[in-house]
């Protein structure tokens, strides 16, 4: 261990200190810039009228009750779900007007609101004829149609929308912790090319076993993922608690917010260290950079994997495959993330994390092994190489 | 209580005892024993190729044997003596963006030693060496040979008892190579074992007590430097004022003529018949000399019958398959 931190605390000074830490702090931030110039941008487009534009072709009295009808319904459903009305001349005939250069309506309605009449190709009639028909039914029945008033009965709790608030949470925390992971695990897929290009390897292998160089580097690539977190974490935390609405409150997850925050920072860590292990032992198998880039495309899609196994069982609490996706090593952080946001036990969080560690280990000795038999040219038979010590 | 008592020293710092290492068809190291005294400075001559890399890399515990067992410091798991053995390997490798000073303190602290110390240790180091001026500077920045100078020193900061080097000298030029020797020889006077492999047979002529001479993966020859110089008979180089004579047929078959002079090796008998028959003959001696063979001869000789040797087992071994 004491060798593996030498080795973690050279790796960390080593990235935290240079320069372009500087660009791997802010490189996160730059999409969500971008994404919020984008957002005001789709929101001026969402906000932008593309309702049909009918016309109506109907003597004035007919037009205000269907104008009249039209407002009523848009009171209690979408106004983006009716179209919008534009007064049009009776004459001439509906198709000389809707044939007219500067006409804006792509169908007009004429006749009485008894019997009305839309004009149009064939596509947008057969389109709007059911709001059409329901406007000039709503106008037919202006005077019968009474509103029915809704009597409330507020309750303190609810458990539909506490489960619901609970399953967003978790999906959100397990689509949190992918994104950080998929950002930050990619890395240590590199992390070996430069002790092997560098020849330092020969004096790390000398002088530590190579357990420790492996988990030396996890290490410090988790603990500079730490840093960037609480750098991202931060300003997350200053946009929400600068921009959320007033009265807004988080629903509770099922293990209470210290324990699930805490849990989801034990998570990402097992989550990032499963992939790392796994990653660290594939890389360190590439003799070049280039071989580690061509790698990155399958261990993304890999990673993409293991996410959809995580979530496809996640609102199916006890399910065979919520609970496979919790005992397989690789999902089992995404899925254990779920359970705490949705399920108070606690005891499956121990044994989950206890089970994660094995793994880890496991895949970072099989990686040891891989690493001596094909790089370092050593290394017996493997299953005696599992179980030696780390000294041999 | 025995168990308080402490272990008596090793008498070898390194052993190995059968050691086969094979990368593929071809085996690197081919049924070697080697037993490196402790507190000696032991080297492993050879060729390119001759499988000294290897058996250093095994011994250290870097890779493992296919077959037979090493012991370090006493110890048959050699990671486990990580702490009293500095390791300088054939391939110089440092940080590049790690300045001077840190670097050295990393290695030390690779194996053991607090940085504090290290970096203590190492700024006093290159202060002495006259490298004051570039203890800051980054590798990337430092010059070849300064660059292993860095890595001889991260080899030794942490003082250990057991100091391996492969090909040290190499790349050095010939100021940083006295230097070098110098260390070693201090290194040795602390009671420090120095084991190291170089095919420049005159740093081990100068510095080994013992050697081992490996050719194809097996040495040839092991013992000191003296007893290698044994292996050949004296060379005697004689000038004579006549060309011809009676007394020719005194001269051993194998004699050639090179320089106006006569070249042979010294008679089993010694030289007294033949100095005799030359005197007898009026040959007119002008110069005898009778030198002693170097190690570099000794070495060219025995890699060389081994080398042969090797072919011919190879050939006889492709006619029996």
């Amino acid at each position: 261990m004491r060798a593996a931190l030498v080795i973690a605390r050279r790796d960390f000074s080593a990235v935290v200190l240079s320069r372009t830490f500087i660009l791997f702090l802010l490189g996160p931030l730059l999409p969500i810039l971008i994404g919020m110039a984008f957002g005001g941008l789709g929101d001026k487009i969402s906000r932008t009228d593309l309702r049909p534009v009918v016309g109506l072709a109907m003597t004035p009295a007919d037009a205000v009750r269907m104008e009249s009808a039209l407002k009523r319904l848009a009171e209690r459903m979408q106004p983006e779900a009716l179209p919008t009305f534009h007064r049009v001349p009776l004459s001439p005939a509906p198709r000389v007007q809707l044939a007219q250069a500067d006409a804006d309506m792509i169908v007009i309605v004429s006749g009485t609101i008894a019997r009305p009449i839309l004009a149009g190709k064939p596509s947008d009639v057969e389109r709007l004829r059911g709001d059409i028909s329901l406007i000039a039914t709503a106008a037919l029945a202006e005077q019968a149609l009474h509103m029915v008033r809704v009597e409330a009965e507020p309750v303190s709790t609810s458990v539909g929308a506490q489960m619901q608030g609970r399953l967003a949470i978790g999906r959100i925390a397990q689509v949190v912790i992918f994104f950080l992971t998929i950002l930050l695990a990619g890395m240590i897929l590199s992390n070996l090319v430069e002790e092997k290009t560098n020849k330092i390897i020969e004096i790390l292998a000398a002088a530590v076993p190579v357990d420790a160089i492996f988990l030396g580097k996890l290490i410090a690539m988790l603990a500079m993922s730490f840093v960037g977190i609480c750098f991202w974490g931060s300003t997350a935390l200053c946009v929400f608690l600068a921009l959320r609405p007033a009265g807004a409150a988080l629903p509770d997850p099922a293990i209470g917010w210290p324990l699930f925050l805490m849990l989801a920072v034990i998570y990402f860590a097992m989550a990032y260290t499963l992939l790392g292990s796994l990653f660290l032992g594939i890389g360190a198998q590439a003799a070049t950079v280039r071989e580690v880039q061509t790698l990155n495309m399958p261990v993304t899609m890999g990673q993409m994997l293991i996410f959809f196994f995580a979530t496809y069982a996640v609102d199916k609490m006890g399910s065979p495959p919520e609970i496979a996706a919790a005992i397989m090593p690789f999902s089992s952080p995404f899925s254990m993330i779920a359970r705490a946001a949705q399920d108070g036990a606690l005891w499956p969080h121990l044994l989950a994390i206890v089970w994660q560690t094995l793994w880890v280990g496991l895949i970072i000795r099989i990686g040891v092994i891989l690493f001596r038999r094909h790089v370092l040219k050593s290394g017996g038979r493997w299953w005696k190489q599992l179980f030696r010590g780390a000294t041999g | 209580m025995i168990g308080d008592v402490p272990a008596p020293p090793p008498t070898y710092a390194v052993e190995g005892h059968g050691l086969v290492k094979t990368f593929g068809d071809f085996r690197a190291v081919d049924g070697i024993d080697i037993a490196v005294p402790a507190g000696s400075i032991y080297g492993i001559l050879g060729s390119n190729g001759a499988g000294k890399t290897t058996l250093l890399r095994t011994l250290l515990g870097i890779i493992d044997p296919d077959e037979g067992h090493r012991s370090l410091l006493g110890d048959g798991a050699p990671l486990r003596q990580a702490r009293s053995v500095g390791y300088l390997p054939e391939e110089r490798g440092l940080y590049p963006s790690m300045k001077a000073f840190e670097a050295i303190a990393f290695m030390g602290a690779l194996r053991g030693l607090p940085l504090k110390i290290g970096r203590e240790r190492a700024r006093l180091m290159l202060t002495e060496y006259g490298m004051g001026a570039s203890m800051e500077k980054p590798i990337r920045q430092l010059s070849k040979g300064m660059a292993q100078t860095v890595q001889l020193f991260g080899t030794i900061i942490h003082e250990p008892r057991l100091i391996v080097l492969d090909e040290p000298f190499s790349g050095l030029d010939a100021i940083n190579q006295g230097k070098l020797e110098t260390l070693i020889r201090d290194q040795a006077r602390r009671g420090v074992t120095v084991l190291f492999s170089t095919h420049v047979i005159a740093h081990a002529e100068r510095l080994c007590e013992r050697v081992a001479i490996v050719a194809r993966g097996r040495i040839r020859f092991e013992g000191t430097v003296s007893e290698a110089r044994d292996r050949l008979r004296p060379q005697v180089r004689l000038r004579t004022r006549a060309s011809d004579g009676a007394w020719r047929r005194a001269l051993p078959a194998e004699t050639f003529a090179e320089d106006g002079a006569w070249h042979f090796a010294l008679p089993q008998e010694g030289i007294e018949p033949l100095l005799r028959a030359l005197l007898d003959g009026n040959a007119g001696i002008e110069s005898l000399s009778i030198e002693r063979p170097g190690l570099h001869d000794a070495f060219v000789a025995i890699a060389g019958e081994a080398a042969a040797r090797q072919m011919q087992e190879d050939k006889e071994r492709e006619e029996a398959a």
